[in-house]
């Protein structure tokens, strides 16, 4: 069944018992993002130390790749720079414009950990958008928490 | 919603109205296959519908032999292209009953909704006093519902910024249907047009839209009715209606895309400035001003969608061939099978009337533990085509708590193998995701 490929267990892992799930405080900027075609929706906040991101916490409804996407997304962007979490963005990009070309989520295996299991996702052009919501919600939040008054200083 | 139909499953199939078999074979892509070489089973004819050959030849015949600009020109070929162009409007308006300078061709439902729109706005500002008439302004307002498809929605939202006009709504009752308890004062003497749906794209409610045109009258409101999921699925006569505006899309009544219509009263279509101006539309031209055609060609600016209008002909006489009151009644049988057979799944929960009363053939649901985009993937998987997401009508969606829903559809093709794929479909997506009741473990885990 070519379901598998899309819904890899480590997806449905993530959207069972999702990580980092919940808004927190401190944070320096907040976003609010919807993928217009669905209705699907997540607020995300960021909380930097200076250059680091501290915490990403999040709210949302969607469907299980939206929400696995979120999920597999904390665990690799915690820790990371502003910097490092973009490229890993970019990556992620790159996995989801793939078509579902294996030799592309093998190079970008070590780097993407869980998330190279959306590769499969990657076939389906309608839902390439589930996964990518996080992540245009974390480069948006970023950028706004490096250019808020309070950026980078730990509040 | 709570589920209100308990119906033992495997609800009985009465005898459909059409030959489904003859009909599919009328439609060559219902014989290609989806997803390594399952059947398509297609459920989204809501969305949009597919075509018979005979609308598809029909497209090929003006091309291959007739093609030219109608209305221009004086050579064979454009008057034989004229000539079809014109005869497919007869066609088309008897179909609802209309007179033919009463039809005006436009790109879909949604175009013809927003010319309505633009023209009352541009009336405001007319300096010809006779297209005064309909102006709306400040203090002006216009009454829509909650259950608009975005395309009965959007355009009076604009008109009112537009405008200064204020946009009011009728809400929805908890079992899908139009809340008319407080008609007598959001239609009010204030109100300059009723916009409303006769039969709603995602809840499937067929609207009473006499009690609602008979207030707007006792007001002197113009009636806009969006007979996108009405007119392809059941009779429709502009007469019997008394409304004053009747919209529909030519490619979800099995005809080509990039053809719609606009059905308007002609007195009132003759007190309405233009909306798109150019060519065709013109009576005579001068570099000051200009003055324009008496409908319908006034709304028909521009080289039109020739093609497309002689394929919605064959397309409305492939439909009376069949007979509307069977295309109506066969989809009724449809609905009340699959009502039955989806509400008896533990879990399923239809958002719209729960039976066929009053109802067409659009049955959105949920299923409890799985998103609608989920349950998408897994009926795709199987072959089976649905809608998920909104429906262009977020409104609803959020009236009623929900994110999203699965939206199946029906037309003249479709069967009862299609309600059953359907029904073992949904099954399968509780099984997958580990939702299913009881019997059933998570097959994925």
């Amino acid at each position: 069944m070519q379901l598998q490929s899309m819904y890899q267990d480590i997806i449905l892992d993530h959207y069972r018992n999702p990580h980092g799930r919940g808004l927190r405080d401190p944070f320096q900027a907040e976003v609010h993002h919807v993928n217009p075609t669905c209705g699907d929706e997540v607020t995300l906040r960021v909380h930097l130390d200076g250059e680091t991101i501290a915490d990403v916490s999040y709210e949302g409804m969607g469907c299980s790749i939206s929400q696995a996407s979120v999920s597999a997304m904390y665990d690799l962007v915690i820790g990371k720079s502003v910097t490092e979490a973009m490229h890993t963005g970019e990556q992620f990009m790159t996995l989801m414009q793939s078509k579902g070309n294996a030799t592309v989520a093998e190079e970008l295996e070590d780097d993407l950990e869980d998330a190279v299991a959306f590769a499969g996702v990657s076939k389906y052009p309608a839902r390439v958008k589930c996964a990518l919501m996080s992540w245009m919600a974390l480069k948006d939040a970023s950028a706004r928490a490096l250019s808020s008054p309070t950026g980078g200083a730990d509040a | 919603m709570t589920r209100t139909v308990s119906r033992p499953a495997g609800a009985h199939q009465v005898p459909l109205p059409l030959d489904v078999e003859a009909i599919r074979a009328d439609f060559p892509i219902l014989s290609r296959t989806v997803r390594d070489g399952k059947r398509l089973v297609y459920l989204d004819s809501g969305a949009t519908s597919q075509k018979p050959t005979s609308v598809l030849d029909a497209e090929r015949w003006f091309y291959e032999n007739v093609n030219a600009a109608p209305h221009r020109g004086a050579h064979q070929l454009a008057e034989e292209a004229t000539a079809a162009y014109e005869a497919a409007r007869t066609t088309i308006g008897a179909f609802i009953g209309a007179p033919e300078n009463e039809v005006v061709f436009t790109r879909n439902s949604t175009e013809a909704i927003n010319l309505v729109a633009y023209a009352l706005s541009n009336a405001a500002t007319a300096k010809e006093p006779e297209f005064r008439r309909y102006a709306v302004g400040q203090g002006d307002e216009i009454v829509v519902t909650e259950m608009e498809h975005h395309a009965n929605l959007l355009p009076w939202q604009q008109l009112c910024e537009r405008t200064g006009a204020t946009l009011r709504w009728l809400g929805l009752t908890d079992d899908g249907r139009l809340d008319l308890s407080d008609l007598g004062t959001v239609v009010n003497e204030r109100t300059k047009l009723v916009a409303v749906t006769q039969q709603s794209n995602i809840l499937g409610t067929i609207n009473p839209l006499g009690g609602i045109i008979a207030r707007a009258r006792e007001v002197g409101a113009l009636v806009l009715v969006d007979g996108a999921q009405s007119v392809p699925h059941q009779q429709v006569d502009v007469t019997e209606l008394g409304a004053d505006f009747l919209v529909f899309s030519g490619h979800k009544m099995l005809g080509p895309t990039g053809v719609g219509v606009l059905w308007g009263r002609y007195d009132v279509l003759d007190a309405l400035p233009p909306f798109l101006t150019g060519g065709s539309m013109i009576e005579v031209v001068r570099m000051e001003r200009s003055t324009f055609m008496p409908p319908p060609q006034r709304f028909e600016a521009g080289v039109p969608m020739t093609a497309q209008v002689i394929g919605l002909a064959a397309a409305v006489e492939y439909l009376q061939r069949l007979g509307m009151e069977k295309v109506q009644a066969h989809e009724e049988a449809l609905t009340e099978y699959a009502l039955a057979q989806l509400q008896a799944i533990p879990g399923v929960t239809v958002i719209g009337p729960p039976d066929t009363v009053a109802r067409g053939g659009a049955i959105s649901f949920t299923v409890e533990g799985v998103h609608p985009h989920d349950v998408g993937q897994v009926l795709d998987d199987l072959g089976i085509a649905v809608r998920v997401g909104h429906h262009c009508a977020w409104p609803v969606v959020r009236r009623y708590g929900v994110p999203a829903t699965t939206r199946a559809t029906f037309y003249v093709h479709t069967g009862y193998d299609d309600v059953d794929a359907l029904v073992e479909g949904v099954r399968e997506a509780q099984r997958f995701f580990g939702v299913a009741p009881s019997d059933d473990e998570g097959a994925t885990t």
